[in-house]
């Protein structure tokens, strides 16, 4: 019973933060610039949706942005070419975003480990060079000034004002979902095979299943991410589906802490306002960044709330110990 | 109706690049027996194991279990139809709780398991049954502490609490006293005991006083192949087991 009671308390605390967050993103346009914003929770969303991969499935894929960055560039085409209105549009990017992620995820989880990684590389560059290639990108200039066509006819969104309430909401869908897919039957299945995948096997399940589904959620995410990144900005670019972009979201996610649900958000907050406050110092953001990678990994491996997580479970264990002690 | 063995293996033969683990080893582990499979370091066990765990794919040969042939299936095919293994590293999932550990084995049967829509509360109906089987090996009272926390002897317990969980007809033990001090290994060896009525277990192990103390039954391997079969009695004085031993120089 009060095992019960335990897990509830986890799940109202994590409610309560994201009741607070959205209450604080609700008045946050007012103070700070909007598209910054907006941007934040565009990443926030991609990082979430790699978190589930790897904090969760234990996966590490290291191409993820050819699901952010190929989104982008549907739904770009098919709201400017097509004429599709907004709302079909980011539903375009997704839904291509989560066919791209079932067939990399069929051919990728063959192989485990560092292997993984490795094949999700290899197919992400193939996928930079199409976008590179291919005529409907746009090549080197990408896709540039896309309509922000009312959406579902009725609400304008040419302010970025009123856009952003609407990513807003998109980013808390998303996030909803994926929180539900960690504290759900397939979440428990998916975090036991992280932790032994062999014992999993034994217990009777399929493993690769689960590593799929998980897989094409992760990709349909990151998809809605870019969908919506591409019509905040009005562009569909390279640098969405670059192997750098990748390397970003696992930055984010270890920042802020994997395997933690808030960890992503806070991490994707970090490295974009890090970013756009810097600006003036060039490339030497990268430096930067990379010290901030360096130090993460050395001083508080499990991220920023990782560590708070740990801190708050240790006192927690030390009163499970005593009740066990007494029992 | 049931056959008298729950697992036959016959020919069954094992190569890694030319160098043959197992020779054609034709082993019957009767229903509701406890059967040990011993041998000298590099006989061949844990291969042998792997093989009718389905963790490895035989070179050549057939497995039964009840009469049907398994030959080909894969490994959490077999753990459905009832053959739950163990691991030789005590395989828990060291950060769920120790509630979680066992839920986990539980919630298959609820049939949701790919359903990542659902909430948490669909599988905490089985928290009940979940404590019942924590108890039964003795670990309830640690129930919320992360597994990895867990002293080792208590990991193994909650192991045997999570395989019990799908309720197999046979349980396949890798070697379950590896690493355990003496009070460790009496507690796991009772329990053992208490679990293999009306079960049936095969079991790979080191421990000789073990082995002696709980199998019904001994298979001897040496070299891939198998050297001697019977009780402890027979096995233990039998001239071929003993210069296998003392001639290979382990004991």
């Amino acid at each position: 019973m009060t095992s019960r009671k335990a897990a509830a308390d986890g799940r109202n605390v994590e409610m309560i933060v994201f009741a607070v967050l959205m209450a604080v993103m609700m008045v946050a346009p007012f103070v700070v610039y909007p598209i910054l914003l907006m941007k934040i929770l565009c990443f926030a969303l991609f990082a979430c949706a790699f978190n589930l991969l790897i904090g969760y499935g234990g996966l590490l894929s290291f191409g993820h942005a050819m699901f952010f960055g190929f989104a982008a560039y549907v739904s770009a085409y098919t709201v400017k070419a097509w004429g599709l209105s907004t709302e079909l549009g980011i539903l375009a990017g997704t839904a291509v975003a989560a066919g791209l992620g079932l067939v990399v995820g069929l051919i990728a989880i063959r192989r485990q480990g560092i292997y993984f990684a490795m094949v999700t590389l290899a197919l992400a560059q193939m996928v930079f060079f199409f976008c590179l290639q291919a005529p409907f990108t746009g090549g080197e200039d990408g896709i540039q000034a896309i309509p922000r066509r009312a959406l579902f006819g009725l609400i304008d969104i040419s302010k970025d004002m009123s856009f952003y309430y609407v990513v807003l909401a998109i980013f808390a869908i998303g996030f909803l979902i994926i929180y539900r897919t960690i504290h759900s039957p397939f979440g428990q299945v998916l975090k036991a095979i992280r932790e032994n995948e062999p014992r999993a096997v034994s217990l009777g399940y399929a493993v690769d299943r689960f590593k799929l589904i998980a897989f094409v959620l992760s990709a349909t995410f990151a998809g809605l991410a870019g969908a919506t990144k591409t019509i905040v900005f009005q562009l569909a670019s390279l640098t969405d589906v670059t192997w750098q972009m990748s390397g970003e979201v696992v930055l984010m996610t270890l920042v802020g802490g994997m395997g933690t649900v808030f960890g992503p958000i806070v991490g994707a907050a970090i490295i974009v306002l890090m970013q756009n406050t810097l600006t003036g110092f060039g490339e030497w953001v990268l430096v930067m960044q990379g010290c901030i990678f360096v130090l993460t990994v050395l001083l508080f491996r499990r991220g920023i709330v990782g560590e708070i997580v740990a801190a708050a479970r240790r006192r927690s264990d030390a009163v499970g110990r005593e009740a066990a002690t007494e029992g | 109706m049931a056959a008298e063995n729950v697992i036959e293996t016959d020919g069954l033969t094992k190569e890694f690049k030319g160098f043959r683990a197992v020779n054609n080893v034709r082993l019957k582990v009767r229903r509701g027996t406890i059967h040990a499979l011993i041998g000298p370091n590099g006989a061949g066990k844990t291969t042998c194991f792997n093989l009718i765990t389905k963790f490895l794919q035989p070179t050549t040969g057939k497995i039964l279990y009840n009469g049907r042939d398994i030959t080909a299936a894969k490994p959490h095919e077999i753990a459905r139809m009832g053959l739950v293994r163990s691991f030789q590293i005590s395989a828990v999932f060291p950060h769920l709780t120790v509630l979680e550990n066992v839920r986990v084995a539980l919630q298959r049967r609820l049939g949701t398991s790919y359903h990542f829509w659902r909430p948490e509360r669909s599988v905490e109906v089985l928290n009940d049954r979940a404590m019942d089987l924590l108890e039964q090996v003795g670990v309830q009272s640690y129930a919320h502490l992360q597994a990895v926390e867990l002293p080792y002897g208590r990991k193994r317990a909650l192991e045997i609490a999570t395989t019990l969980a799908l309720d197999p007809e046979m349980l396949l033990l890798d070697e379950p006293m590896a690493g355990m001090g003496r009070e460790d290994i009496q507690r796991i060896s009772d329990l053992i005991q208490r679990v293999a009525k009306n079960r049936t277990v095969l079991m790979v192990e080191h421990n000789l006083s073990v082995v002696a103390d709980l199998s019904d039954r001994i298979t001897v391997l040496a070299r891939g192949e198998i050297l001697a079969e019977g009780s402890y009695a027979e096995v233990s004085s039998d001239p071929a087991v003993v210069e296998a031993y003392m001639g290979t120089g382990h004991g």
